[in-house]
């Protein structure tokens, strides 16, 4: 096996903002490493930091210090690296599917012909064959998010974000989800930051799990989790590391 | 009323229910048939509907007593309400559309917008006379106010309810803020936007008569305001029933363009 490539590289990334009642700090000084083609879950309780961090890599913020490496070199601002998949999906209700997913390379300009073919190549393999002309209020809540899954790989990132983009589904759905995702990330293998605030979900899901506090989000604990795939959540191991990292687990109130 | 009846009859898809419009519709035109024919109401206050209808086959030939066929008063309140209207969705959209995305705008534009507001289309009719003197221009005018109010509202409301998840999906394929205002924002407002042109062609044309005060010598207004100068009450209802039915038929235009326009049914009401 070759040797493990760092892909992104976050330093001391924190995030202050400033409101009324004065500073609040959602993200403390975190560091951290992403490995080519890994699956790092970022699990942490309730509504901090997590979303923010997501958004300041794939620069829809600026963080308030700190900085972050792609490939070794400092990226500033938006830049077209990362594709992200969102809890609320984000289609555009008045696209349909082709035309949702086609959307990131169509606004980078790229001609009709290749664009749809690939868009075509990741409706398949998210399994929407046949819904390419459907709009998105005909769609359940899963086929949204699938569809969420392939606008974000026809862009063509090098890393996708998604942030807890299984949150909004009913459990039955979530486990299919899970299962979808993990068959196309061994197919595709880009890297993927995933966020998520349950733990069997990132137990089930990452090469590595890093635990974040409550407010300000910081890194508690990173968990290596080399459990064979495709997992077991009711394997005696499986559920030991999911013993582990909840008893680490800070409470969200 | 009209409107459940008729959402009732696409969701059903059976003629129950347009069986039951025609009825309402009917039933109305008989008890008011009833009422004149019986002599409970003075016919000359008010017409049988029958001599309505029969009026109106006349007054296309005729130009009795205001001057005018009846043709040529429907267009010509046409050509002034549509000429006010369309100004104003000119006009006015894309200026809400810009208040309601640059800031800059909105904090230029707003307060003035919100002075001018609440001044009645009406009340402008004295200044208009001043500036436009009286004709197409001014009555247009006037119109023009009275729809362009909801225009801007509407358009500005629309695009300021632009989802955030939408802008930075947009951001994140790395759009610019024009880009995201063309391309999210406004597609996004459409829906609301499309309740403000409904308000808008309502106010167009029920201002009409209000504009057709401003000395014009053919209209349906005018002819409304003959009808009383000579004592012909069915003159005045046969205006006011032309009013009525244009007004739903331009209505029902519009509702068919909003589905075919906003088609994936995000009608945000």
């Amino acid at each position: 096996m070759a040797e493990k490539k760092i892909r992104l590289r976050l330093d001391k990334l924190t995030k202050i903002y400033h409101t009324p009642e004065g500073e609040f700090e959602a993200v403390h000084e975190v560091s951290l490493e992403v490995q080519d083609r890994e699956f790092l879950v970022l699990l942490g309780p309730g509504h901090c930091g997590k979303t923010v961090l997501l958004n300041m890599i794939a620069g829809l913020e600026a963080p308030s210090s700190g900085s972050f490496y792609l490939d070794e070199k400092e990226v500033r601002g938006s830049h077209g690296a990362v594709g992200m998949v969102f809890q609320k999906t984000g289609l555009m209700p008045w696209k349909t599917v082709m035309q949702n997913v086609e959307l990131g390379p169509k606004m980078a300009g790229e001609d009709k012909k290749t664009r749809r073919e690939r868009a075509k190549k990741y409706i398949d393999l998210v399994g929407l064959s046949g819904f390419e002309n459907s709009y998105p209020s005909q769609l359940s809540g899963g086929m949204k998010q699938r569809v969420g899954i392939a606008r974000a790989y026809t862009n063509n990132p090098e890393i996708l974000l998604m942030d807890e983009p299984f949150g909004a589904l009913d459990a039955q759905t979530r486990y299919a989800m899970e299962d979808e995702l993990i068959r196309i990330w061994e197919q595709e293998k880009r890297t993927i930051i995933f966020v998520t605030n349950n733990i069997e979900e990132a137990a089930y899901l990452g090469d590595r799990i890093v635990l974040f506090s409550e407010c300000p989000a910081r890194v508690k604990e990173i968990y290596e989790i080399d459990l064979p795939r495709p997992r077991n959540n009711v394997d005696p191991n499986f559920l030991h590391i999911r013993q582990v990292i909840a008893a680490n687990t800070d409470l969200a109130l | 009323m009209d409107k459940k009846t008729k959402k009732n009859k696409f969701a059903d898809g059976s003629t129950k229910y347009a069986l039951l419009s025609v009825l309402g519709i009917a039933g109305f035109f008989v008890i008011w048939q009833l009422l004149v024919v019986s002599g409970i109401i003075n016919s000359k206050y008010l017409a049988a509907p029958t001599d309505i209808i029969k009026l109106f086959f006349v007054k296309i030939a005729e130009t009795a007593p205001d001057g005018n066929t009846l043709q040529v008063n429907v267009f010509s309140s046409l050509r002034v309400s549509l000429l006010g209207l369309f100004t104003a969705l000119i006009l006015g959209i894309p200026l809400g559309w810009l208040m309601g995305w640059y800031r800059w705008v909105d904090r230029f534009v707003t307060p003035l917008f919100e002075i001018i507001r609440p001044i009645p289309p009406i009340s402008w009719i004295p200044l208009t006379i001043l500036w436009l003197g009286i004709g197409l221009k001014a009555q247009a005018f006037i119109i023009f106010f009275s729809a362009f109010i909801p225009c801007v509202i509407n358009s500005y409301t629309g695009i300021k309810q632009t989802s955030p998840v939408l802008i930075n999906v947009a951001k994140t394929f790395g759009a610019t803020n024009f880009t995201i205002f063309i391309k999210v924002g406004i597609p996004s407002s459409l829906p609301i936007t499309f309740a403000g042109i409904r308000v808008a062609l309502g106010n167009s044309w029920s201002t009409l008569v209000a504009a057709e005060m401003l000395a014009s010598s053919a209209g349906l207004g005018y002819m409304i305001l003959m009808g009383r100068a000579f004592a012909r009450p069915d003159i005045i209802v046969l205006g006011m029933l032309v009013i009525g039915v244009i007004g739903a038929i331009m209505t029902a235009l519009l509702e068919f363009a909003e589905k075919k326009i906003v088609k994936w049914g995000g009608r945000t009401r």
